[in-house]
């Protein structure tokens, strides 16, 4: 033995079953007598509205009931969808009614609920509910939103500003007048939605006897669920077992509390049969949180050397119809502010406005890759208006290696100040430059110009906040059989988090990863859980198992001290026994010693143990947030006769401390990569003018595919946090955040002789054909 | 709504049910036959993930009526690992080289690329690419996916 397990490519126990058709995904679940729900969602995207007929759907054969809001039960807490992120800055909190009750908010907003013997006519029956809208000024423009006399998103609302927050520090007005020059940019922002492959679903299963109730869901948080469920329906806690089986992507919208898993707990409570509801594609365009637009106006103020000494501005954030995620949304937008970059004196302001747009709330990534985008387009269009390259200006501007522990001066969300614990910002740009043959590449791109081809190379720096705690914590026990059963409050989406907690305890117990079992994503197994997001389960599922299978091994060493007779500095835990160093034959089992441990009916318990079971439990968690960080270049070739974009190459140096396993990091950040391509390029969500939806389906709405994707080259520095015990920082999201600034760079960077100034993503043929000057490639 | 009788041979098995004309190939294989490996990702004929091989063709199941499937040949996910349980080639390299995440794509992955490289296993990477390119996968970025390709059609070629 003595295998190293941590920074080892090891292969996912999690494969085996899924490349074999043996996951196990909500909507594989089937239980005896289970019934189907479908729902009856708005058509219009803001109106009043009466039902005025559910007769004809009750009546429909196979229907077992049709819920509006009026039969909704007295016994919720409220009819409304409680708030999940609560706090008091939130100047205008809106959340949906479970069901609408008089005024829809958007399309796809759930009016009725009916529940069949089968899908099919579950929907058939939502046809039959006869509704009469009258319509109302729609807000779908957040620009137009946000005026004082903006359509309103809401009739009782008195504007469309749910709340107004502010990133502040240094003093940015007298820093403006020691400037040498400076220049105005503005932009929009645009992330598209969560399209998880496997769409949203729950089921509920409530046993009357038992007065349990279990709540299967595709979440990132069962604990959230519960937690919110519980609330809801006014219902203990331990009377609801949420469990995540396999869930098929994540992403961040599968992390919020939706009305469905309410409306299920709900349904099945009342007819006293398990029901399944699994989103349809189109639902999961008109009824699953997206991202979507921030509208952005900088101000910044610089130095004729390339420092930048200010920046000031406004966000304008597009909420969409309600605020059932709070603000963290807008909250990751400014907190990264300004990201590797020492800018001492800036002060950005971002409303958050209602419109009558599906609600948004974090994707990959959250706010970060808005600000990432933010500060690289700074950077570039100082370089450009001081003729610096560039790479030279990140230079000047990065955070510097002597400069850490840095303190940006802005505030995490916790009030605490934000501090950048440990990297190599300027190393890894240089390394990433030489991956990418920078220097060889303008000179590349010179002769193809003077060919009529339009190559640019993009350049993106970035931090990552991550690792948040409080806590995600697992249990290391012994199991009888000698097998490890670990189980943690951690849930997954894909990232592969049962394979490090396995590779971890496995190091520490010197045992081979078959030997563990890893319990995750259901609050049966565990008590208290946080949920998969903001790149924070490595960091701390990966302190916990190590702090919890450290216990163990001490507990076995000391009893085994006892069984053998022997000093603990005599002993070794190897291969699943503990030994005696001078002779191999004297040993005794993890089994036999968690058998001790937990003994039979008039058993006892070993000489200095006063708790049953060879197990300990961990909540170990980082002191401080670790930031990774990295930097990215992207090389495209743009037609300009056609408006296409090519992807050549993309470049990545990361930074996420040490590492657990590269595989496994390396195809988060190849992942995170194609999702900011997404971004920069194909993802779009369009409404038109009264807040139809017109891209529910992927025909209209591109996502990144096979054939377009560049091939992208991942190397790793790893500087460890000193912010914990094992140097970890977060992954999960460091391929997204700098991708879409890199990539808008290096188009831009193609259409220089156009002087274009990009300033939309996504960028689409259309838009390229818009910016290039037609003469000029005439006059070329 | 009528219904009518179905069969066919679905992983070397005789199944028959009797279906409503409405319902389309993914759901009577997931409901009738239990085959839950075979997923329904966007039911519009777009992101591949519900891919099953029919007489050899790679088809999307959420896009033909199981009546239409009467009398087919079908293998599912659950049919591509060897006679004696082995991992097929296809699924190993895609534990091999992380071509997986969430899994969910997964099965329309390897159907799509096994009935691509059971026509012609000596494939570029362009034409890999090409060949899936009507299977989205968001986890992976489908790097991994396209070097598991690589690495099976060198051992299909060479079986």
């Amino acid at each position: 033995m003595g295998v190293r397990q941590i920074g080892a490519r090891v292969q996912r126990v999690e494969d085996e079953n899924l490349i074999r058709g043996d996951g196990k995904y909500v909507d594989d679940i089937q239980l005896p007598g289970m019934v189907y729900a479908a729902f009856l969602r708005s058509s219009m995207a803001h109106a009043k509205f009466t039902i005025t007929d559910i007769t004809a759907a009750q009546a429909l054969a196979g229907v077992y009931s049709v819920m509006t809001y009026d039969t909704l039960p007295s016994t919720l807490v409220s009819k409304t969808q409680l708030e999940t992120y609560p706090a008091p800055i939130i100047k205008q909190s809106v959340c949906p009614d479970l069901l609408a009750g008089k005024e829809v908010a958007h399309v796809g907003q759930a009016i009725a609920m009916v529940v069949a013997s089968s899908r099919h006519i579950a929907e058939d029956a939502c046809e039959l509910i006869q509704v009469d809208y009258t319509t109302l000024p729609v807000a779908v423009d957040v620009t137009e939103a946000a005026k004082p006399n903006g359509p309103l998103a809401h009739s009782h609302l008195k504007d469309n500003i749910a709340a107004s927050i502010e990133t502040k520090f240094g003093d940015v007005e007298s820093a403006f007048s020691e400037c040498d020059d400076t220049l105005k940019l503005s932009f929009k922002q645009h992330r598209g939605g969560c399209h998880a492959m496997e769409c949203r679903g729950v089921l509920g299963d409530w046993q009357q006897q038992l007065g349990e109730l279990t709540l299967y869901s595709s979440t990132q948080c069962p604990y959230l669920v519960r937690r919110m469920v519980s609330r809801q329906l006014d219902c203990p806690e331990s009377s609801i077992r949420v469990i995540a089986p396999d869930v098929g992507g994540g992403f961040g919208p599968k992390a919020g509390y939706y009305p469905e898993e309410a409306l299920i707990a709900i349904a099945t409570k009342e007819l006293r049969r398990p029901v399944k509801w699994t989103e349809d594609r189109r639902e999961h365009f008109t009824a699953t949180n997206q991202q979507r637009d921030q509208i952005w106006e900088l101000e910044v103020g610089f130095k004729k050397s390339g420092e930048i000494k200010a920046i000031k501005g406004h966000v304008t954030h597009d909420s969409g119809a309600f605020l059932n995620y709070g603000l963290l949304l807008s909250a990751t937008t400014l907190m990264p502010l300004p990201g590797p970059y020492k800018v001492k004196n800036l002060h950005v302001t971002l409303n958050t406005v209602y419109t009558n747009t599906v609600s948004t709330s974090p994707v990959r990534g959250a706010g970060r890759p808005n600000a990432a985008y933010a500060m690289d387009r700074v950077i570039d269009a100082v370089a450009r208006r001081l003729s610096i390259d560039p790479a030279d200006m990140r230079q000047i501007n990065l955070v510097k290696n002597e400069d850490f522990p840095y303190q940006p001066g802005s505030k995490h969300r916790n009030g605490s100040m934000m501090t950048y614990d440990s990297g190599d910002y300027t190393g890894m740009l240089e390394m990433v430059k030489e991956m990418a043959n920078y220097d060889g590449f303008r000179k590349e791109q010179k002769e193809a110009r003077a060919n009529g081809k339009y190559l640019g190379i993009g350049l993106a720096c970035f931090i990552e906040d991550t690792g948040m705690g409080p806590y995600e914590g697992v249990n290391v026990r012994v199991d009888v059989t000698g097998n490890i059963i670990a189980s943690t409050g951690a849930s997954s989406q894909g990232q592969g988090h049962a394979t490090v907690i396995a590779q971890v305890i496995a190091e520490e117990l010197d045992i081979e990863i078959d030997k563990i079992r890893v319990e995750s994503g259901d609050t049966g197994k565990f008590p208290h859980g946080i949920g998969a997001i903001g790149s924070r389960t490595g960091v701390n599922v990966g302190l916990s198992a190590n702090d919890a299978a450290g216990q163990v091994k001490v507990m076995a060493l000391k009893l085994a001290s006892q069984v053998l007779d022997k000093r603990e500095d005599e002993l070794e835990l190897s291969d699943g026994a503990v030994r005696v160093r001078s002779d191999s034959n004297q040993f005794i089992t993890l089994a036999d010693l968690a058998l001790q441990l937990s003994p039979a009916v008039a058993g006892k318990l070993p000489e200095g143990f006063d708790s049953a079971g060879l197990e300990a439990v961990s909540y170990l968690s980082t002191d401080y947030m670790p930031h990774s960080s990295g930097a990215n270049i992207a090389k495209v070739e743009v037609d300009v006769v056609t408006g296409g974009i090519k992807i050549l190459d993309y470049y990545v140096v990361h930074d996420c401390g040490r590492i657990l396993n590269p595989m496994i990091v390396d195809g988060q950040i190849i992942g995170g990569v194609v999702h900011g391509i997404g971004n920069a390029m194909f993802e779009q969500m369009v409404y038109d003018d009264v807040g139809n939806p017109m891209t529910t389906n992927y025909g209209d709405y591109l996502l990144p595919l096979a054939s377009e994707m560049p091939k992208i080259h991942v190397s790793h520095i790893e500087t460890p946090s000193p912010a914990n015990p094992m140097g970890l920082k977060g992954a999960g999201e460091g391929g997204t955040i700098p991708a879409i600034g890199a990539m808008i760079n290096a188009i831009e960077d193609a259409l220089t002789p156009f002087d274009a100034y990009i300033a939309q993503y996504p960028v689409t043929p259309e838009y390229i054909l818009e910016l290039v000057d037609t003469e000029k490639i005439a006059a070329e | 709504m009528q219904e009518l009788d179905v069969q066919m041979h679905v992983n070397g098995k005789v199944i028959s049910g009797r279906v409503e004309s409405r319902t389309h190939l993914g759901d009577f294989l997931r409901q009738s036959a239990g085959l839950t490996g075979t997923h329904l990702g966007c039911e519009h004929g777009v992101c591949g993930a519900c891919t099953v091989i029919v007489d050899g063709d790679a088809v999307r199941s959420c896009l033909m009526l199981a009546v239409q499937a009467d009398n087919c040949k079908v293998t599912t996910i659950e049919g591509i690992a060897e006679e004696d349980g082995s991992l097929h080639p296809l699924q190993e390299a895609f534990r091999n080289n992380h071509a997986l995440q969430c899994g969910f794509c997964t099965a329309g992955m390897i159907t799509s690329l096994h009935a691509f490289l059971t026509e012609n296993p000596n494939r570029s990477e362009t034409e890999i690419r090409e060949a899936i390119s009507g299977n989205i996968c968001r986890c992976t970025g489908y790097q991994g996916i396209v070097s598991a390709a690589m690495e099976a059609a060198e051992k299909l070629a060479n079986r």
